[in-house]
């Protein structure tokens, strides 16, 4: 497999300085995640060549080098495609002018045609609209199918869901999980939200400070106790489940981990899908014994892998599901009570609302 | 009101002295606007400075350090005998270097502030999408910045029919060479031919009025805004 290595240093006059040495696959959808003022943004102006990182610095996908201290690529030459913040359409353009704007200048056969990229980002009823005439999701949906119809190499992604309402980003991410599930065009994806971030990341790079702090797979990085990710309020597992039969009397889904079961709002997908299962810290807790009877549905056997102390009153719990991972946010009081200590094996309670079921993996 | 021979001869001269001084501002400006528009710093200050001048200076300062330079035994003047065989002082040539320069500010001014307006990060996404600096400013720059250009050609024709002072010092009163319109009227009311006064002042009046009218029509009517 190809990757895109990335070693470079960009210093900015307000001593802003982003130092990167990694190498990200080339494949799949790769979140870079980090606070605001991390240097996400800076980190894509680089690789997209819109900005000049300091000399020596080096960018390569694959084997075409965009940078290096021998050659320096300019951005029209380096075949990416960049979706910003705000959707930049032209204003003299109208939508269909704006989507041909990068078709005309590749140079290349686009992976997908003009009708097909309209009709992915469901565009085909605004096509001759002026752009002024379009709400800031469509802009974005146009934004995204402008870049694509580029034939670019790589996709990058600045937070394009920044600037819209809940409707409006909940239908434009579920186009870039179609783009990304059947295009073979690796992404960057740049969030500072983890819940957008896993639903369709596969990989994931923690950015702090303009420097790399972890990189990874998104389900083992989610499950860590050691990075940043976790002491976060909505820290979440992330689990991989496969839908295993419903209940139609309840109105359920039965889920299969690891050889034992969730039950979830009831999904449309046939029995043995696959599904990514979001499970917050907060909303799992932990028993000595089987609760008899409990409201809640989800009791899973699992063993305390790690503890850790997150603040005064509070514990985080690593918890061991066969190879998958839970974690649960106590207090530090029922950790005492319960004499909790790693290797113990308990019973972990999760709300079945607190489920959320997101893409297929495609991984 | 009929114009006689000797008036024609000065709205012709008038009119391609005009035309010819808009084209080349709108080549030479073009670049220079445009760079100014994305630069700061004392180099750029110190060139608007230099452009602006026109605006302030008395044409005749302008017109008197024109004409030295021009003069025969000067480097350009003896340049300019070698190469097209004439003197340039006097001549319909130095009326339009003269102009050009005089013109300057109101051709590059109006540009530059239009492309002042036109976003980077419009450019920055044109070239992420495949366009070379110049296809940026061909198709992203000049289609955003259309009405400016009417503006800017406009100004600087109007201005170097209304100029005096500079065509004075470097051109004097040559009929069919020189005599331009402005030197024309002055010339009739020196010799007392108030009547032919009159209609050249008319004419140029009319003519003032209905090209700003025309102007701030364009600018109104559908003045464009650059929305991200």
């Amino acid at each position: 497999m190809s990757t895109l290595l990335i070693n470079i240093r960009y210093t900015s006059g307000n001593d802003f300085a982003l130092t990167m040495h990694c190498e990200l696959p080339a494949h799949g959808v790769t979140a870079i995640y980090g606070p605001s003022g991390s240097g996400k943004t800076t980190l894509l102006d680089c690789i997209a060549g819109l900005r000049h990182p300091d000399l020596g610095s080096e960018i390569r996908l694959g084997d075409t080098t965009w940078l290096s201290p021998a050659l320096t690529l300019p951005p029209w030459q380096r075949r990416i495609g960049y979706v910003f913040q705000e959707a930049r359409l032209f204003p003299h353009l109208d939508v269909e002018q704006n989507l041909r704007f990068g078709l005309s200048r590749s140079g290349q056969k686009a992976p997908l045609t003009y009708d097909e990229v309209a009709d992915l980002l469901e565009l085909t009823a605004f096509r001759s609209r002026h752009v002024d005439a379009l709400s800031a999701g469509q802009k974005q949906r146009v934004a995204i199918a402008r870049a694509l119809l580029s034939a670019p190499r790589l996709l990058l992604l600045d937070e394009p869901l920044a600037n819209l309402d809940h409707a409006a980003s909940r239908d434009c991410l579920r186009c870039l999980q179609r783009l990304s599930q059947e295009l073979r065009l690796p992404m960057l994806y740049v969030s500072h939200d983890i819940e957008e971030v896993s639903q369709i990341a596969d990989h994931l790079l923690l950015l702090e400070a303009g420097r790399m702090v972890e990189q990874g797979s998104l389900l083992s990085l989610c499950s860590r106790l050691d990075t940043h990710l976790s002491r976060e309020e909505k820290a979440a597992a992330i689990l991989t489940a496969t839908v295993a039969g419903h209940d139609s009397t309840f109105g359920l889904t039965k889920l299969s981990v690891e050889g034992q079961t969730l039950l979830v709002n009831r999904l449309p997908d046939a029995p043995g899908l696959q599904r990514r299962v979001r499970v917050p810290a907060r909303d799992v807790s932990v028993c000595r014994e089987r609760p008899g009877d409990s409201s809640i549905l989800n009791i899973v056997g699992v063993t305390i892998t790690e503890v850790e102390d997150t603040d005064a009153t509070r514990l985080l719990l690593r918890l061991s599901l066969g190879s998958q991972h839970l974690l649960a946010r106590i207090t530090r009081k029922s950790a005492v009570e319960l004499g909790l200590r790693t290797g113990d094996k308990v019973y972990a309670q999760v709300k079945s609302a607190a489920l959320l079921i997101e893409t297929v993996d495609h991984t | 009101m009929s114009l006689n021979a000797t008036e024609l001869d000065a709205l012709r001269l008038t009119v391609s002295l005009a035309a010819m001084t808009t084209a080349i501002l709108l080549v030479l400006s073009t670049p220079l606007a445009w760079w100014l528009s994305r630069r700061q710093g004392n180099v750029t200050a110190f060139i608007e400075a230099v452009v602006a001048m026109p605006l302030i200076l008395p044409p005749t300062v302008l017109g008197f350090y024109l004409l030295l330079l021009f003069a025969p035994s000067t480097v350009v003047g003896r340049l300019w005998h070698e190469l097209t065989g004439s003197q340039l002082a006097f001549s319909f040539s130095a009326l339009v270097i003269g102009s050009v320069i005089y013109s300057l500010p109101f051709v590059v001014q109006p540009l530059q502030s239009a492309f002042a307006r036109v976003p980077n990060s419009l450019l920055q996404a044109a070239a992420t999408l495949g366009a070379t600096p110049l296809d940026q400013f061909r198709s992203v720059v000049l289609p955003l910045t259309r009405r400016s250009f009417i503006a800017a050609a406009s100004l600087g024709f109007a201005h170097t029919i209304g100029e005096f002072g500079v065509v004075l010092m470097i051109g004097g009163n040559i009929p069919g060479e020189t005599q331009v319109l402005s030197i024309a009227l002055y010339d009739s009311v020196e010799s007392l031919r108030f009547e032919e006064a009159h209609s050249l002042a008319a004419a140029l009046v009319v003519f003032a009025m209905v090209l700003l009218f025309f102007l701030y029509r364009v600018e109104k009517g559908g003045s464009w805004r650059i929305r991200a």
